[in-house]
């Protein structure tokens, strides 16, 4: 079988080169490249202790939660779930977690579920990236005010623009794959759009269009894929910008303010309430259940406002106490927080003791 | 050319625009908060539209719930995402009509006749469907393509877009109106730029119109409205115009100075007026407003704007006049039907 074979040395190398060079380890401890990118930069961050509430939401035995996208509470401590269940459905708990009622069933907004927030008038707004639209409902769970329109399905003959197409330059109130909402304390509204579009738009608190800012790139004030956004006591606006691994802050005018790129990839934000304000963010592990890179992702870091990390909590896993790609995060108590999942169909509550009790 | 044809004319409308704008008074007008009371668990979606019956009923037709597609061996079925609600005149809910009838799909009108039928134009399954006062189905126009159609103009009416074969099936309508004889105009629509003419009977008598923006034709007829001569009254958003013809679609005059009208009514008794609004684009908070004119296109009034709070708009679609000073307004992007009192004809116009 031997042959002469001018240049197979060459090729050889070639073969054996292309697998070492995608593998290169670049670091001692023989990490690959898509480990170094998903990891985040932050070193020697104290752990918090946590624990997690078994089985905290109580499902009625004919009703199941599918992927757990969105999870927020009211001023009464009552949780809202937004889920991607066989229909998109938002569910309300009591602070006990016993189930309440079903809100919005078979609106014609819910199409893919992607965030639920509850403002501090207690209104609940839901973000469904398959419907393009945010919804107000107000606390009776009715809706109020829309922002964003569906589209029109194609079959009703007029020819829609596919998301994405006509994105060079999107209207001010159309959204392509928006993905969640934040207001600052005069009400104004923020959203985070979102996967077709790479920028946050900002309406007053009637809905009328004021500002937005960034496009799709890597350039600071640049974005790729806003996933989750919040904002702060001064109306300072923090967006996680995935698909970047960074926090950008952005003054309520817009304007960048600072970048926080030691905490991974961003996938879920929630700043807390009160004078002393916490950032926490989520560095969850990819939705693909790739083992390798969830080794390495599904902390949640608590950090001041300032980005100082103050600690981190939790790794990537399907157990109680583990995270499988947390997809939102809430936390108006501080110590207590309600996580969402993905890849779990499920939300945790969880109960931090930073101070190690 | 075309290109410089569409500058001049919006330049000339907006000369018009310009100089009749001071002086076209505003109307004072009131909206009913959260009229409509809806059972828990139902909701509207967008209120593509909404009529009143000779009792003070108003029918809601909503694109709500999820269009959904079943798939056959070898096609793809489209089923649901409309529904039809009727309430009292208070407000209150009183039921559902057509509960998953086949030709519910992607509602876009109801007109309620004289004799108090109603009738639903379906925009995704190019059907009218009259159902009787009691809700049950008396007469149905079109047919639903029989699996998914996604381009005007194939499985639904054969002609190309545009065109309009006599008799044929509707291709996207989007109205229905009837004379004082019960013959029955539909505006077909998105596909089809024309005006179909039936007796109360359904049978085909003519058709008139094509795709273009020369008297006569359209370029998309979004509503129509008939007055008690019997004159045809079709709103032509995408000319910015209202288009009046005779009962038998001899063109007579066309109504430039009021937007775009996506929705037009006109109101009964010995003195009728015609109400246009010039809605905002769904994309946009420009415009809005609702004219109140005579038939012969005098403006009286305008009152309104775009947006999302009560007594703003959000894309009107339609809206009923039963009553000229008590107004109902279906609007597609704030998933809502307002209530609007106008003060009755020569009362003060507000300001």
């Amino acid at each position: 079988m031997m042959r002469k074979c001018r240049g197979c040395g060459f090729l050889l190398t070639l073969l054996f080169a292309a697998p070492l060079l995608a593998q290169t380890p670049a670091q001692s401890d023989g990490l690959t490249q898509a480990q170094i990118n998903a990891r985040a930069k932050a070193q020697n961050v104290p752990e918090i202790p946590f624990e997690s509430v078994p089985n905290f939401l109580k499902f009625p035995a004919d009703l199941y939660m599918g992927e757990g996208i969105g999870v927020a509470t009211n001023s009464k401590g009552h949780v809202f779930v937004y889920t991607r269940s066989q229909e998109t459905r938002l569910f309300e708990f009591d602070p006990k977690g016993n189930f309440v009622r079903e809100i919005g069933e078979g609106l014609y907004g819910f199409a893919f579920a992607h965030a639920v927030r509850v403002d501090p008038q207690d209104n609940i707004w839901a973000v469904d990236e398959g419907s393009n639209m945010v919804i107000k409902f107000n606390p009776e769970g009715r809706v109020t005010m829309l922002l964003g329109r569906r589209p029109e399905p194609a079959d009703a003959g007029v020819a829609t623009p596919a998301p994405g197409v006509s994105a060079s330059t999107p209207g001010p109130y159309s959204f392509d794959r928006p993905t969640d909402v934040a207001w600052d304390p005069a009400g104004n509204i923020f959203v985070a759009d979102g996967y077709g579009n790479s920028r946050v738009v900002k309406y007053d608190k009637d809905g009328r269009f004021m500002a937005s800012v960034g496009t799709h790139g890597a350039e600071p004030g640049q974005l790729n894929t806003p996933h989750t956004i919040a904002a702060d006591a001064k109306g300072n606006i923090y967006v996680g910008d995935r698909g970047n691994s960074r926090i950008q802050v952005f003054d309520n005018d817009l304007k960048l303010k600072a970048i926080y790129d030691k905490v991974g990839a961003p996938w879920a934000v929630c700043i807390t309430p009160g004078p002393h304000q916490y950032l926490y963010s989520s560095n969850s592990n990819p939705d693909t259940n790739n083992a390798e890179l969830g080794a390495v992702t599904g902390e949640i870091y608590k950090m001041e406002l300032d980005g100082t990390i103050l600690g981190k909590f939790g790794t990537a896993g399907k157990q109680l106490g583990q995270f499988s790609t947390t997809h939102e995060i809430d936390c108006r108590n501080e110590n207590e927080l309600l996580v969402s999942e993905i890849t779990s169909w499920r939300v945790q509550k969880i109960i931090l003791h930073p101070s190690g009790k | 050319m075309r290109r410089l044809w569409i500058g001049n004319a919006s330049a000339a409308a907006l000369l018009l625009a310009g100089s009749l704008w001071s002086q076209i008074p505003e109307i004072a007008y009131d909206s009913a908060p959260n009229f409509l009371k809806l059972p828990e668990h139902v909701y509207l979606g967008e209120a593509a539209g909404v009529a009143t019956n000779s009792r003070g009923n108003i029918f809601v037709y909503t694109r709500t719930g999820s269009e959904f597609a079943t798939t056959g061996a070898s096609r793809t079925f489209t089923h649901g995402g409309s529904r039809l609600f009727e309430f009292d005149s208070n407000g209150k809910y009183i039921r559902e009509i057509g509960q998953a009838v086949y030709g519910f799909l992607f509602g876009q009108a109801v007109r309620v006749d004289a004799r108090d039928n109603i009738w639903v134009v379906d925009r995704g399954s190019n059907m009218v469907i009259k159902f009787d006062s009691g809700g049950r189905v008396l007469m149905t126009m079109g047919r639903k393509p029989e699996a998914v159609v996604l381009a005007a103009g194939r499985g639904a009416g054969r002609g190309a877009t545009g065109a309009g074969i006599p008799g044929d099936n509707f291709n996207r309508p989007a109205d229905v109106a009837w004379d004082a004889a019960g013959n029955i105009f539909i505006a077909d629509g998105y596909g089809n730029a024309r005006i179909a003419k039936f007796d109360q009977n359904g049978k085909y008598i003519q058709s008139w119109g094509s795709k273009g923006s020369e008297p006569g034709q359209f370029d998309a007829p979004h509503s129509i409205a008939v007055d008690a001569q019997g004159n045809v009254y079709v709103a032509d958003p995408g000319n910015k115009r209202v288009e009046v013809f005779d009962n038998n679609g001899v063109f007579k005059t066309q109504l430039s100075h009021v937007g775009a009208p996506w929705a037009i009514c006109i109101s009964p008794g010995a003195h009728q007026y015609l109400y246009s609004s010039n809605s905002n684009d769904p994309g946009s908070m420009d415009n809005g407003e609702i004219y109140k004119m005579e038939l012969d296109g005098r403006v009286l009034g305008k009152f309104g704007r775009a947006g999302k709070l009560i007594k703003e708009f959000g894309t009107v679609n339609a809206m009923d006049c039963r009553n000229p000073n008590l107004l109902y307004v279906g609007e597609l992007t704030n998933w809502r039907v307002q209530k609007l009192t106008l003060p009755a004809a020569g009362s003060s116009g507000g300001r």
